[in-house]
């Protein structure tokens, strides 16, 4: 946590929901009070179900959704910008820095526009290039790290396929030069073979580039493998972030060890004994008091629904927002054993 | 012996387009058991879809099956019923909704929205059983009950956007169980739910074969919702099925090059160091279908001369296990000499 590109404190995004003549005015946090940081080069992975709010965080970040309180500033070797008081040309250049990719790329790319005129767009509406050689020239940069060639670049979306598509909108994301970058749901609509290949070509641009991913995604076997540091999000708020290492071999939020015990195992005889959840997540708009957990919580106690919890640090970089994270291991099969000891007790 | 509860002989399914006749499916077959949950994975444009709508005839009006393939339902006290020899809708209803019934991966496109949820579980009821009203919609309200829908009674009278993502897959499923089908297909029912949900509908769905006995056809690209729920497997390439066998033998030992590839394409989270290698290239165009084994041109072991002139066999093993590959075949042949 030394030298973050992206740093939330206490970040809300509001929403203001049936605002009509004769009802009451109701709001609904979206994403409520989160603080984080991102490492420059980091490859931060944001999990949750949907509802969770990852998006709308995500897209706060990118300054795509109004942030309605807290703090977000974003820092790289030039600048530094408080994205609550950008002025319009602070903002135009904000947009060159950080990108946003996005989940279908069957829905992402014009029909009407060739591969390479999709990929020079940004630059040309940015004015980031002067003549239409310089143009071209960046375009075929970019279209060669993302493994795509100069007979594709002539060529419509729709004679590409799925995987083809997605390197089509990385190029699309990264021509401008962004150091920070929002990969929301990338791989989630690919097959997995595709899913491999996306994943592997972001995973050399974070390398090669230095680019900061906050990658989205609600597959915590995708994020496990590529990011180095992941954020646990639960009903607007985060309840866990910790190294990927650390969170997975010792998950510190019961939430995120349902979300480990629920990935379907590989191993026909290994019979998900593990604890699994019930219900679903309850509407942002009415929460749980106290921990928004608690409604689902194996675990939960009088507490929980009386006082939310706080993130606190458990280990050393390992947030956990959990009132009970010391006295139960939450980890994936020691779960259902403390859940019954912790009924009989 | 059991007899098979559904039996499909050398399916092949063209479509007649513009472009030309194009081959979905070719020399598909296999049998699945009353009780018995068969998986069907596979890439998209594979077509596991097309195989699974055969069975109820779903295809759109452009397809053409080949003459030799034969669907064949198995039926008590009678001769088996071949459905593609079925012509008229009214034919039809014997085996779409009432042998079978299906489940689809986006339940909100497969409830009518202006039709109570309710309105729509009756009305089939009354198509496919000869229940009155009153009776069909206590069925009705009894199987959202059954499939963990709170407050059955009340969401009855609902609509389908009223319903949560999982609620809508659990009232779909509801429905489709409501007139005691035979077979139930189950085209990616998981695969728009979030995990948490998506553990709750497999552990739903694994109740209800034990609870009715009936069987499954489980299309899915998830090999680990494959693993947690099926008895056998069906990988399928391109049109053909490329290996099958129990789920066991598949997944812990893949002898085709591409179930190999899936596998090694899918993140393990037991498995944080392994690398993910993607199964190279992309999926061919079905109108420039590959000569000889159709995986021939992203296959890492392809056999220069062998593979792309000839379509494999397949070779057999043991439990009934079958692999479509030229590689396995040798390796057979070598292990009778030796």
């Amino acid at each position: 946590m030394t030298d973050p590109v992206i740093t939330a404190t206490n970040l809300t995004v509001r929403y203001t929901i049936g605002h009509g003549l004769l009802t009451k005015k109701a709001y609904l946090n979206a994403v409520d009070d989160v603080s984080l940081s991102i490492d420059k080069g980091s490859f931060f992975g944001l999990v949750g179900e949907s509802g969770s709010g990852k998006t709308t965080l995500g897209r706060a970040l990118l300054r795509a959704a109004p942030i309605t309180a807290g703090e977000v500033i974003y820092r790289d070797d030039e600048v530094r910008y408080d994205l609550r008081a950008l002025s319009k040309q602070q903002m135009k250049d904000y947009r060159k820095r950080a990108q946003l990719i996005f989940q279908d790329p069957y829905a992402a790319l014009s029909p009407r526009m060739t591969v390479r005129d999709i990929i020079a767009e940004p630059l040309e509406v940015m004015g980031l290039t002067r003549t239409r050689e310089e143009t071209d020239a960046r375009v075929r940069e970019i279209a060669a790290k993302c493994r795509l060639n100069l007979e594709h670049l002539r060529r419509f979306p729709h004679a590409f396929s799925g995987g083809q598509r997605q390197r089509i909108s990385i190029a699309r994301a990264l021509v401008s030069g962004p150091r920070f970058v929002v990969a929301d749901e990338s791989v989630a609509a690919l097959d997995v073979s595709i899913q491999a290949d996306v994943l592997n070509l972001l995973k050399a641009i974070q390398r090669d580039m230095g680019i900061s991913f906050l990658f989205i995604s609600h597959d915590l076997s995708v994020v496990a493998h590529v990011c180095d540091h992941v954020a646990v999000m639960y009903l607007g708020q985060l309840v866990e972030t910790a190294p990927t290492r650390a969170l997975f071999a010792r998950p510190r939020h019961p939430y995120t060890s349902a979300l480990l015990s629920a990935i379907p195992s590989l191993d026909p005889d290994d019979a998900g004994n593990a604890q699994k959840l019930e219900g679903e997540i309850p509407s942002p708009a009415d929460p749980p008091p106290g921990c928004k957990f608690n409604s689902r919580c194996p675990f939960a106690r009088e507490r929980c629904r009386l006082e939310a919890p706080a993130l606190r640090e458990l280990a050393p970089d390992h947030f956990g927002a959990c009132h009970f994270s010391e006295e139960f291991d939450f980890s994936r099969g020691g779960a259902t054993g403390s859940a019954k000891g912790l009924q009989q007790a | 012996m059991t007899t098979p509860l559904i039996s499909v002989k050398d399916l092949t399914i063209r479509f007649r387009t513009d472009e030309g006749l194009i081959t979905a499916v070719e020399d598909v077959s296999f049998d699945i058991l009353p009780g018995q949950v068969m998986g069907l994975v596979g890439e998209s444009g594979s077509g596991k879809s097309v195989t699974a709508k055969a069975l109820m005839q779903l295809n759109a009006g452009n397809t053409r099956y080949d003459p030799a393939s034969k669907i064949l339902l198995d039926r008590p006290e009678r001769e088996p019923l071949d459905v593609l020899s079925l012509k008229r809708d009214r034919d039809l209803r014997v085996v779409r909704g009432g042998a079978i019934s299906m489940i689809f991966q986006e339940p909100m496109a497969s409830f009518a929205p202006a039709i109570t949820v309710g309105e729509q579980m009756v009305e089939q009821l009354l198509i496919h059983t000869a229940m009155s009203r009153v009776q069909a919609k206590a069925l009705s309200i009894e199987m959202l009950d059954r499939v963990g829908i709170p407050d059955a009674g009340r969401r009855f009278g609902q609509y389908a956007f009223e319903f949560s993502g999982g609620m809508r897959q659990r009232a779909m499923i509801a429905m489709a169980l409501s007139t005691k089908p035979r077979l139930l297909i189950a085209d990616e029912p998981t695969t728009a739910l979030d995990v948490t949900i998506q553990a709750q509908v497999i552990d739903l769905m694994k109740d209800l074969v034990s609870d009715f006995g009936m069987a499954i056809l489980f299309i899915t690209h998830d090999l680990g919702v494959i693993a947690q729920t099926a008895d056998k497997v069906a990988v399928m390439y391109l049109g053909r099925i490329v290996e099958k066998g129990t789920v066991r033998q598949v997944i812990k030992t893949p002898l085709h090059p591409y179930t190999q590839g899936l596998l090694n394409a899918l993140p393990k989270i037991n498995d944080l160091e392994a690398e993910l290698t993607p199964v190279p290239g992309d999926i061919p165009s079905p109108l420039d279908r590959p000569p000889g084994c159709v995986f021939n041109t992203r296959c890492p072991v392809a056999i220069a001369g062998v593979c792309t002139t000839q379509v494999p066999r397949y070779s057999e093993g043991e439990g009934g296990r079958k692999v479509a590959c030229h590689l396995v075949e040798r390796h057979q042949a070598e292990a009778v000499a030796t």
